[in-house]
């Protein structure tokens, strides 16, 4: 198999997967994009080889497969930080969920304080 | 005194060995305040200690922290109208026959007042990377707030109602967020700190760990609480009330 061919192959089964996952709604619209994005630019240059040495050239990069290495870590590092990003707005939202769920456990079982107080 | 309604508020972690005593000694310093126990998923019998000395239990569901448990005791309180809110570790440390002179404070028109060991009574030493870091966060805090304050990581404090309306909506809920950050946002929220010394005993149960590279730890996050804090932005809070 030729690397073209195997990277067209790569491109199509992200493309596949992806798919997939959103059509079972497995996957959030949001993150399904990104994934989307990259698997067609794999397939794409696949298919025109001749586009990221043109790209390379335009940018000044004297080895096109660095720049390619360059923009691959570039995406995952996007990637980690949205995802970093997510998680720290889920546990915010978990824990007002968890002081919601323990006060009204509380009302509950135990009823308003005691004595709400004169004059208030 | 005037007529206010005063919530204690014990956060407490597997703490049924001690629980009992803390509440017992509350009782008797502060007889007019309720109590209320935030449990924070503990797994020993903390609920049921404090359900049986007779107050009142916040049971999180998951484990938050101090800051987490804190947030919704406060939340607690300005749902249910208190005035007041001082909060007592539920490990005995802290002595609450000191919370009257914290609550004090208050009326002399401070809104975040913390009980201070260092400042003068009892005894109580720190040393190497530790002390460093409590000294960092005693000078950078006290310029930042105006007052001197020496210890700024205790959690015995008293909080007037304007800012139990701000730490309802956000009370930080990191490490050290609790105490640290929590201090810069009231005061960049125009909230008077003051500080009371009192006595601190050692904890009850099990020590805190003091070797050498857990305090070097402790200094890094010390100083990167206060750079967050400076740098955190926060909605207006002014609504909440």
């Amino acid at each position: 198999m030729s690397a073209r061919a195997f990277a067209l192959v790569a491109g199509l089964v992200v493309l596949a997967v992806m798919l997939a996952l959103l059509s079972r709604r497995q996957l959030k619209e949001k993150y399904a994009v990104l994934w989307l994005l990259v698997s067609a630019a794999v397939a794409v240059l696949a298919l025109a080889p001749g586009l990221l040495d043109a790209v390379a050239g335009a940018v000044g990069v004297q080895v096109p497969l660095n720049l390619l290495l360059v923009l691959g870590l570039l995406v995952l590092l996007v990637v980690c930080v949205h995802l970093s990003w997510e998680t720290s707005r889920l546990e915010d939202e978990t824990r007002a969920l968890a002081e919601e769920v323990a006060l009204l456990r509380l009302q509950l079982e135990q009823g308003p304080p005691p004595d709400p107080g004169p004059g208030r | 005194m005037p007529q206010r309604r005063v919530l204690v508020v014990v956060p407490a972690f597997n703490e049924q060995e001690c629980l009992p005593g803390v509440l017992a000694e509350l009782a008797a310093a502060l007889p007019q305040a309720d109590v209320l126990v935030v449990d924070d998923a503990s797994t020993d019998r903390t609920r049921q200690a404090a359900l049986g000395a007779g107050v009142r239990v916040l049971s999180l569901p998951i484990n938050l922290g101090v800051g987490g448990a804190m947030r919704a005791g406060y939340r607690y309180a300005l749902r249910f109208g208190y005035d007041v809110v001082l909060q007592v570790d539920g490990d005995g440390q802290h002595d609450p026959r000191d919370a009257p002179a914290l609550l004090a404070a208050l009326d002399d028109g401070a809104d975040v007042v913390i009980g201070a060991r260092f400042a003068g009574t009892g005894e109580y030493d720190v040393r190497g990377p530790r002390r460093w870091a409590m000294r960092l966060l005693a000078s950078s805090l006290s310029r930042r707030t105006g007052t001197r304050l020496t210890d700024t990581t205790s959690g015995f404090r008293a909080c007037s109602r304007r800012a139990v309306a701000l730490f309802a909506r956000h009370y930080p809920a990191e490490y050290l967020g609790d105490t640290v950050e929590a201090l810069v946002l009231a005061s960049r929220s125009g909230l008077r700190v003051a500080q009371v010394p009192v006595t601190m005993r050692p904890r009850a149960g099990g020590r805190p760990s003091q070797s050498p590279l857990r305090a070097g730890a402790y200094l890094g996050r010390a100083a990167l609480a206060l750079v967050l804090a400076r740098v955190r932005r926060y909605e207006s809070v002014e609504d909440a009330a």
